[in-house]
């Protein structure tokens, strides 16, 4: 019989020999595989000590973090005193000490949602969508900007700091999307007028840089309209920003539509839907969920770009860190300040590329060999 | 008169051509409305703020001064020069920046893929760390952190002596001709097109004969060794102005403002992490089996990299490469928080403060970087047609 012959119970699966695991033998394979390689490794080793250490001793080590005034600061390492000592109104900029537990709660707010709809376990995502789209920016708008249920008005010229950025950011991206889609649409359209001038549109925004849009919002915008109408400095902005982006955004998203079969969108004609039921229902989720990685990368862009509205005056968390850099008791604190900014963002674009990533893998829903 | 497809009557509302009709009618009586708007409004707002309109502020003096200017310019000209100074300038640094960013971005792509783990590692995180921060923070960094702490003018850093690098930017040698040089740079000339006339010549006896010319080492014996002879025969009419210290400050030698400086190495190194992914990605867009079969007609490595590897992946790669390229003449618009002089910060900074002409002048540096753009486009649509995969 074979079942003497047969074993049932599995031999346990052995180590590999000692030659061919650990530390050393991961080196040997990973960095010294060979003369060229050995050489490789050890100049980019000596590379990296050189020029990490003497950062990190100076970042790090010989550091002094807290305290009021440079005074606090030996003067060997970096001083982020400079930091701390302005941390409020780099996150706050000049909103009115007794309000900004309003800005607390928007923050908050975010935070939630944005853990609502980026955490995949979490259910109901259609209502945190809802919520996100047509809640929150009411919420927020009542509770930045105040004046109504009894709340102090604070006007947007006090507004700042690392608020004024994720402000600027936030409306900027939940503006150029939807914008973007219908100009994607309409570029796609078989109107000769709606294509035509969707087509002007964005290769207009695409050709120019965002510095120039921006002056223009600044020193064109006030010109064309009624003198008697008062455009506020910040909403010049943000209507630059919305239509620079919203370009990108569309070519981002006409990617997506040219990858869907014109099947889907015949299949759609075939069973009697309008147009709008046929794109909202059947062509954009599909064409949406194919371009998620491109639409964060422009997402991403945009926040990084939000650094522009320093060139026009407004004082966002650059802005106010450089002004504090001219301040005539912090002078000569520039690494600091810019390597500070630089973290900032880089912890908030990171974040969202390592995001786009996560979400690409999830959507592959396809079947790959 | 349309009918459905059973032969009823439609009603004229539910007839899509009809309905496209009536939806481009009112997109344009919008928009003829919109502009309309907009051109009275702007007429009104500019004569109650007394700001005159056309370009004849062009041929005004303009009475400031620019510390860097590649054509001849004094408070005396007018502001149409100030625009050809900033334009030039803006191409300067945009040029300056593409050469560096490439190199740099190719290195740092071609790292990403080397067996060696650190380096594969040094170079992601490079690409990492540097495109995702602003780049305009990245220019403040270099400028007010890095160039702002040098030493001054007397503690200069050298590098041989000969490149010096201070508070007030760097200052490098400058190539003085003298008479006779003139002969080198037709030189130059000839050697390039009897470089190509040799390429030409090299492929069509390729293809009867079957028998290639080193046309490389050829080549580029010609374009290098053509202008050398000439400039030996000649008697090598060339001076070199070295700088050297006096007093406070450098005599001789180029002066390159630290401006430029700072702007060249943000551009760079800020566009050179997206050239590196792109160069990544087209590496790795050529199927192993193209290699492989390479291999298999045992091709040489050199040749199975230039004939079948870069091709290949050129065709990925350019056209991303030149909308970094695009971006990058974009991004040089940043100068202007440095205060680097060029289109922007001299033609809608200076320029439009002292004319407040906004409005002409906005438009004429917006249609410099869209002619730009299209341009480029045009000759990329070019390119894209003749790389394209030939199917039969």
């Amino acid at each position: 019989m074979a079942g003497e012959s047969m074993r049932d119970v599995m031999i346990e699966a052995r180590r590999p020999p000692n030659a061919h695991r650990g530390v050393v033998k991961w080196l040997q394979r990973n960095l010294f595989n060979g003369p060229i390689n050995s050489v490789v490794s050890v100049i980019t080793i000596g590379v990296l000590l050189w020029a990490l250490w003497p950062f990190v001793q100076w970042a790090l080590i010989q550091a002094d973090w807290l305290g009021d005034s440079r005074q606090a600061c030996s003067g060997e390492g970096a001083c982020w005193v400079f930091i701390s000592a302005r941390f409020e109104s780099i996150i706050y900029g000049f909103y009115p000490e007794a309000a900004r537990w309003r800005v607390d709660i928007v923050f908050a707010l975010m935070a939630g949602l944005l853990a609502w709809l980026a955490i995949p376990r979490i259910p109901g995502k259609r209502w945190a969508a809802i919520i996100a789209v047509i809640g929150f920016p009411i919420a927020a708008y009542v509770l930045l900007l105040g004046g109504h249920f009894g709340l102090m008005h604070v006007s947007t010229r006090n507004w700042g700091g690392l608020m004024l950025t994720l402000t600027v950011a936030t409306i900027g991206i939940v503006g150029s999307l939807p914008i973007g889609i219908i100009l994607a649409l309409g570029r796609r359209s078989n109107m000769p007028l709606v294509r035509a001038v969707s087509v002007v549109f964005i290769e207009f925004w695409r050709g120019v840089p965002l510095i120039t849009v921006l002056f223009m919002a600044s020193v064109m915008l006030p010109l064309f309209v009624p003198t008697e109408v008062e455009f506020d400095k910040l909403l010049r902005a943000l209507v630059g920003i919305m239509l620079f982006w919203s370009a990108y955004m569309a070519e981002v998203i006409r990617g997506g539509l040219q990858a869907i079969p014109s099947g889907q969108d015949e299949a759609g004609k075939a069973l009697g839907l309008g147009y709008w039921h046929r794109m909202g229902l059947i062509v954009l989720p599909q064409a949406l969920k194919l371009v998620i990685p491109g639409i964060v990368n422009t997402f991403i862009a945009l926040f990084k770009d939000t650094s522009l509205v320093l060139i026009i005056g407004l004082f966002d968390l650059l802005a106010i860190i450089r002004a504090g850099l001219t301040d005539s008791d912090w002078l000569g604190f520039a690494t600091e300040g810019y390597v500070f900014a630089a973290l900032v963002f880089w912890v908030f674009c990171f974040s969202m590329s390592r995001y786009s990533q996560y979400i690409e893998k999830r959507l592959q829903t396809g079947h790959t060999n | 008169m349309s009918r459905s497809p059973s032969g009823d009557r439609v009603a004229l509302w539910r007839n899509p051509t009809f309905r496209a009709y009536v939806l481009q009618g009112v997109l344009l009586a919008a928009l003829v409305a919109l502009i309309g708007f907009i051109v009275a409004n702007t007429m009104a707002n500019l004569e109650a703020r007394g700001i005159s309109t056309g370009f004849g502020f062009l041929d005004e003096r303009a009475g400031f001064s620019i510390p860097q200017t590649l054509i001849e310019y004094s408070g005396d000209s007018t502001y149409g020069r100030t625009f050809i100074v900033g334009l030039l300038n803006t191409l300067l640094v945009s040029a300056l920046g593409i050469v560096v960013a490439t190199i740099i971005g190719f290195a740092v792509g071609i790292a990403r893929l080397s067996p060696n783990w650190l380096l594969a590692r040094l170079a992601g995180a490079y690409v990492e760390i540097f495109r995702n921060i602003p780049l305009l923070v990245q220019i403040l960094f270099w400028y007010f952190a890095v160039l702002q702490a040098l030493p001054s003018p007397r503690q200069s850093l050298s590098l041989l002596e000969i490149v010096f690098i201070n508070v007030r930017g760097l200052v490098i040698p400058d190539p003085q001709p003298l008479s006779g040089f003139a002969a080198t740079p037709w030189a130059l000339l000839v050697g390039i097109v009897a470089a190509i006339a040799l390429g030409v010549y090299a492929k069509r006896r390729q293809l009867r004969t079957g028998k290639a010319l080193p046309i490389y080492w050829l080549g580029a014996g010609l374009i290098i060794g053509t202008p050398l002879v000439v400039f030996l025969i000649t008697g090598a009419p060339l001076e070199w102005s070295i700088p050297e210290l006096k007093g406070f400050n450098f005599s001789g030698g180029v002066r390159v403002l630290p401006e430029l400086v700072a702007l060249w190495l943000a551009l760079s190194i800020y566009t050179a992490a997206f050239i590196a992914e792109i160069v990544r990605s087209g590496i790795q867009s050529v199927p192993e089996g193209q290699v492989e079969a390479a291999n298999a007609l045992s091709l040489p490595g050199g040749i199975t990299l230039r004939k079948v590897v870069i091709p290949q992946a050129m065709r990925v790669i350019v056209p991303q490469l030149t909308s970094q390229y695009l971006n990058l003449i974009k991004n040089s618009s940043l100068a202007t928080a440095i205060g680097y002089p060029d289109l922007v910060a001299v033609f809608s900074g200076t320029t439009l403060n002292q004319t407040g002409q906004a409005i002409e002048i906005v438009a004429m540096t917006m249609a410099v970087y869209l002619v730009i753009s299209l341009v480029v486009s045009a000759l990329m649509n070019v390119y894209n047609a003749r790389t394209l995969l030939k199917e039969r």
